[in-house]
């Protein structure tokens, strides 16, 4: 089960266990991770599943689809070179210990 | 029907189309998530999920549990439908991925953004009529109409007969059950209906700044044709009007039922947000829609051939309880992400953050003047194939002493 790392603004971490081909954000919803509202359930509508995928990690996450790019312009916090959508981040085993920062608020 | 379930998936006599199941659907949807991951409704002769985790898996996985064959009980490859087909809820990518870009586009939060004052003031404006005359129709005074204004102004529809978009789509909702009564009466108002929603969907009849005017410009920007244009501004009609009302019309059920919870919501109006998709979760409007295999399906133990109908069961996997807590109790505080209500993956619904800030001014509004809700008759349910809705709810609202509104004299 690859390892997550959420690390939030107030410095403190949630690390979650996350099941292969599911979302980053589900796996954020099932571990309770606070820092993820993800009202649109992954539908790719809200903007509010918005994470930093630290530097290291950038190129094994993988680009931005069109749509995507699109909505990273609804956060409520700056879109960054690194911006994601946790919904449209797929959990691999490549990705065992990826750390991703949660914006100061989603809304 | 002695019909037996193909292979060893478990087959059920259950209707979920009868008067019976739609009055009240919760006790057959536990059955119909007990009987396992995937079942066989004999009657109809179609697959069903239930459970959460089976909905959302065929819910993600697009390229096997298909819409281009409709959402409803017939196969719009093989019969011919009423209507021409949705372009963006009857249709796979790639043509769904071209049609989502330009409402995604429409729909995003940034762009909604404006709405928000013209929504609070609307709301304040409906209530405050409301609030003053004590006992209403949550349904029809409050629901429909506070829907049936801001929707269509923000669509950019002209005012007249709104009325025709609760027919429109009560007919569309009904449309994509079985050929039962429901389904044939619906077809009877269809003929002339069709009509108005074609000519109020045309470019000409709609104002410069509405979202109907921004679909155009994508006709323009040559991303699709005129018609696809229409039938695009169409898709807003069918599924943003009836949908709307119905949670609207719940939400109050719910909070004249649960005087704990509307307090609450009085003490932190923030709560609205999370408030409205609890109620979306717990009552789910949009009972289910279909899928149509497009090669063998394999789901937990069962493998479903290639060209069959799975109905996906929205309303019974939220309220799983292997995925909820206490799933029949209602909790405005609930993490509700993850709910059905509104679908899931890339069909779920593309107007929701639209009917978030709808209902997140409509409750505001009512949370700053009501102190308390009280039934004041029995609330009566509109039966549809498809969409659960009530069609009166009497009610009563107390006032804060401070807030009193006294109606002008004569
Ligand atoms: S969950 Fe809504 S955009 Fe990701």
């Amino acid at each position: 089960m690859p390892k997550v790392t959420f690390l939030h603004n107030d410095g403190t971490e949630d690390v979650v266990d996350t099941d292969p081909g599911t979302s980053l954000m589900q796996a954020a919803m099932l571990g309770g991770v606070a820092g993820i509202v993800a009202e649109c359930g992954g539908s790719m509508m809200c903007a509010t599943c918005h994470v930093y995928v630290s530097e290291d990690w950038m190129e094994k996450v993988g680009g931005r689809s069109e749509m995507e790019e699109d909505m990273l312009e609804s956060t409520a916090e700056p879109c960054r070179p690194n911006s994601r959508l946790s919904c449209q981040i797929s959990v691999s085993e490549d990705l065992d210990g990826l750390i991703v920062e949660t914006p100061r608020t989603q809304l | 029907m002695t019909e037996s379930a193909p292979g060893d998936c478990p087959g059920t006599d259950i209707d979920p189309f009868s008067d019976e199941f739609l009055a009240d659907p919760f006790p057959h949807l536990a059955e119909l998530r007990d009987l396992g991951e995937v079942f066989y409704l004999r009657k109809y002769r179609v697959w069903g999920v239930a459970r959460h985790s089976e909905v959302t898996a065929v819910l993600q996985n697009p390229a096997v549990f298909s819409n281009a064959a409709g959402v409803g009980y017939s196969n719009l490859k093989t019969e011919e439908p009423w209507r021409a087909p949705s372009l963006i809820l009857e249709v796979d990518p790639p043509v769904h991925t071209t049609t989502r870009g330009i409402l995604t586009r429409i729909l995003s939060p940034r762009a909604l953004r404006d709405l928000q004052e013209r929504f609070a003031d609307e709301a304040d404006r409906l209530v405050d009529r409301l609030v003053a005359a004590e006992t209403f129709d949550a349904v029809t005074d409050l629901a429909q109409a506070y829907i049936l204004k801001v929707f269509p102004d923000s669509l950019g529809l002209p005012p007249n007969d709104r009325d025709n978009l609760l027919t429109y789509g009560g007919i569309t909702f009904d449309s994509l059950g079985p050929r039962n009564e429901r389904f044939e009466a619906a077809m009877g108002r269809a003929e002339h209906i069709r009509q108005w929603v074609a000519d109020n969907c045309a470019r000409h009849a709609l104002t410069p700044d509405g979202f109907g005017a921004k679909i155009f410009e994508a006709a323009d920007a040559g991303v699709v044709s005129e018609d696809e244009a229409g039938l695009l501004v169409r898709s807003f009609l069918t599924a943003g009007v009836d949908t709307t009302v119905s949670a609207l019309g719940f939400a109050i059920r719910r909070f004249a039922e649960h005087p704990d919870q509307w307090e609450m919501l009085r003490q932190d109006p923030s709560l609205a947000r999370s408030a409205f998709d609890e109620v979306v979760r717990i009552d789910s409007p949009v009972i289910g829609f279909f899928r149509t295999t497009t090669t063998e399906a394999v789901l937990g133990s069962t493998t479903i051939p290639a060209d069959q109908k799975v109905l996906v069961f929205f309303s019974a996997a939220n309220r799983d309880p292997d995925r909820w807590n206490n799933p029949d109790e209602f909790d405005i505080t609930r993490r509700t992400a993850g709910h059905t209500g509104f679908g899931a993956g890339i069909h779920g619904c593309a107007g929701q953050m639209v009917a978030r800030l709808e209902t997140e001014a409509l409750l505001t509004a009512l949370a700053k003047r009501v102190s308390r809700w009280e039934l004041a008759g029995p609330p009566t349910a509109a039966l549809n194939n498809t969409l659960r809705a009530l069609a009166s709810l009497p009610v009563r609202a107390h006032q804060f002493a401070t807030h009193r509104v006294v109606p002008a004299t004569a």
